[in-house]
């Protein structure tokens, strides 16, 4: 029971009592659906990453999910804490996903095929055994980070705007 | 060599990203937006040589062949365009790093004007280089979104009232555009330019004609022809100086360069096109009369930009080897002289403090070197000998009188149409030069980007990169016996289709 306590207790004061918004907005059904879910869909987006190359998925619709991930996570905690999911700023974010995405385009050139042209890896991994993948799978995660960096900025920067229209609307209420 | 094509496009996102990371550390930005626009010019010196000595250059992207995969295509027209465009992007950006730096001190940073201004650049590249309708689509929008911040960011109220104008219009053409290349699409069953080339001379006349005017309108936007071009005045003047440069030099030429390339590539005609001869001969005296009546500096530059357009739609509605290699050449040269020009407005502004003529004057005796700044690009837009854009409009000119009466009677209408431009600049020149000094107005709205009346404050980058520009304008006329060379073939080229199609597609059809 202790150890479940453990493993189970949040960490960090996120849509907790006193670290969250007023409880007038509170919404208590949809807090707990977005702890539950905020985690899954995380899960679910790298999954959708990871297949995307011959199945439905792939970088864009992956960062999607998990750009939603945080929206769900936005509304129902407010922007309280938000720093906390991502500790780098979301310009970095966008950065780091674009040039990802770039040198991966770039890279084929250096050993003379065209830019964007693609391999398959075959690596035998402990445990998985082996696993294939195309190089085209970095493209798909610089789209992923761009794509999360982008949502994740929005909601820094129009959030917080959103937020504070919300408190001085309040202030009017009787 | 191959190789190469490709950088033009990925080398500037690759900075913007860097710019992006690094948007803390403003020395960064700063280093890595000239280092890419330096190996950009770079590389379009050597794409331009090699296309001119080898015929097109193709770059396959991701190793799939041309009807089914992207191709980019570097042939002399684009080569030389885009090798254009990165000098003026280049000096543009010295300009623009410098005065902020003047008006915001060194350690100012921002995370969008570096990473949109490569972005811009990127897209630019890819519109030139790209051998497929939908990847010009592609272009143009990262080119237009990275201007849409650029025109709208840190800016007031009424700035960006008029920057929605830009915004909406240019939504709405790029909305017709996907139209139009879904017809396309539809009709054809490719959106690659080689390849439809051969394909829509298949297809009914009419439907032949409807598309080729509906890409028409939509280049005809993109371009600023008349009467599609009312947007242009309202917006261009109220981006900050270098953004306003850019603009002017650019966006309106990769436009026309679009409307030149599916023209001639696409739609082939045997004579000059009526319709466009009417549509330029508008071009050309709406801009220009419209600028005689502007007392807004940038107002009638933009006016100026509007009416040169319509000469090279004239060179294009000629529809022959010499017209078509003239528009090329005046292209060329309109992209340098109207983004110097755009600086050089932004120079005096800082000067006097306002863009309006008549409250200001004097400036050849404050500052005699702006004034040679000046008078070099606005000859040069005029024409008259022995600058570029004399040597652009005779090979218009020649083209014009060589093809029948009516293309004569039209360049006719383009000597009308340099006339006025020589008396429009004429009187910025008395208004701004001559007369008595005025004092320089206080800046009415000092949040902005744009910073008047500081004229102890203007760096010597920022006169070092506009008379880059001028020296590169300058070229332009010194070279102009090779260079005219180079557009003649280019000319050729894209009238024969051939050269094109060959090296895109393999072997002929």
């Amino acid at each position: 029971m202790t150890i479940f306590d453990e493993w189970d207790a949040p960490r960090e004061p996120w849509m907790l009592p006193g670290a969250c918004r007023r409880g007038r907005t509170r919404r208590l059904l949809l807090e707990v659906a977005a702890r539950t879910l905020f985690p899954t869909m995380l899960v679910f987006s790298l999954y959708l990453l990871l297949v995307g190359h011959y199945s439905p998925g792939g970088g864009f619709a992956a960062g999607l999910v998990a750009g939603l991930a945080f929206v769900l996570r936005h509304i129902a905690g407010g922007s309280v804490g938000f720093g906390m999911p991502v500790p780098v700023r979301p310009p970095v974010v966008i950065g780091s996903g674009l040039a990802i995405a770039v040198l991966t385009a770039l890279v084929p050139l250096l050993v003379g095929s065209p830019a964007l042209s693609s391999a398959k890896l075959a690596v035998d991994i402990p445990l998985l055994g082996p696993v294939s993948a195309q190089t085209s799978l970095f493209l798909d995660i610089g789209v992923y980070l761009l794509i999360v960096g982008v949502v994740v900025d929005l909601l820094r920067s129009l959030g917080a705007g959103i937020e504070r229209d919300m408190r001085e609307a309040e202030e009017w209420l009787p | 060599m191959t190789a190469l094509i490709a950088l033009p496009v990925l080398l500037p996102i690759l900075g913007a990203a860097i710019t992006v990371i690094g948007s803390r550390s403003p020395t960064l930005q700063r280093v890595v937006g000239v280092v890419v626009l330096l190996a950009v010019s770079a590389i379009a010196v050597v794409l331009l040589v090699e296309s001119d000595a080898r015929g097109p250059l193709v770059a396959e992207l991701g190793g799939w062949a041309a009807p089914v995969g992207i191709s980019l295509v570097a042939d002399r027209l684009s080569a030389l365009l885009l090798l254009v465009s990165a000098l003026v992007t280049l000096a543009v950006l010295v300009y623009a790093i410098d005065q902020r730096i003047a008006d915001y001190g060194r350690g100012t940073v921002s995370t969008t004007f570096h990473p949109m201004y490569l972005m811009l650049s990127a897209g630019v590249s890819l519109a030139y280089l790209t051998g497929d309708l939908f990847t010009l689509f592609v272009a143009f929008e990262i080119m237009l979104t990275a201007s849409y911040v650029l025109i709208t960011r840190r800016t007031s109220a009424a700035k960006i009232r008029a920057g929605m104008t830009y915004v909406t219009v240019s939504l709405l053409s790029s909305l017709l555009f996907l139209t139009a290349i879904g017809l396309v699409y539809a009709a054809t069953g490719t959106v690659n330019l080689a390849d439809l080339a051969g394909r829509i001379e298949l297809l009914p006349p009419g439907l032949v004609t409807v598309l080729g005017l509906m890409l028409l309108v939509v280049f005809g936007i993109k371009a600023a022809m008349v009467p599609l071009h009312f947007w242009l005045p309202d917006s261009y003047p109220n981006a900050p100086g270098p953004v306003a440069a850019l603009f002017a030099g650019l966006l309106t030429k990769v436009g026309f360069y679009a409307m030149l390339r599916t023209q001639t590539l696409l739609f082939h005609r045997e004579e000059p096109w009526t319709l466009l001869l009417v549509l330029s001969v508008a071009t050309m005296l709406v801009g220009a009369l419209g600028a005689l009546a502007q007392n807004d500096v940038n107002r009638l530059l933009s006016f100026l930009l509007v009416s040169h357009i319509g000469f090279m739609l004239f060179g294009l509605a000629v529809f022959d080897a010499a017209g078509v290699s003239g528009a090329a050449l005046y292209a060329a040269h309109h992209i340098t002289v109207l983004a110097t020009l755009f600086l050089v407005s932004g120079l005096i502004t800082r000067r006097t403090g306002t863009v309006a003529l008549d409250r200001m004057g004097g400036l050849a005796r404050t500052a005699p070197g702006l004034a040679v700044l000046f008078a070099i690009p606005a000859l040069t837009l005029a024409g008259v000998p022995p600058t570029a854009g004399f040597v652009a409009k005779l090979a218009l000119l020649q083209a014009g009188v060589a093809a029948g009466p009516w293309t004569t009677a039209v360049a006719g209408v383009v000597i009308i149409a340099s006339l006025l431009t020589l008396y429009a600049l004429a009187r910025v020149w008395v208004r701004v030069f001559w007369g008595e000094p005025k004092p320089a107005l206080p800046d009415d709205d000092p949040d902005d980007e744009v910073v008047v009346g500081t004229a102890e404050r203007t760096p010597v980058p920022m006169y070092a990169a506009t008379a880059g520009l001028v020296a590169v304008s300058l070229a332009i006329a010194v070279f102009a016996g090779p260079l005219s060379a180079v557009t003649g073939r280019a000319g050729v080229d894209l009238l024969d289709r051939e050269p094109y199609r060959t090296a895109v597609l393999g072997v002929g059809p």
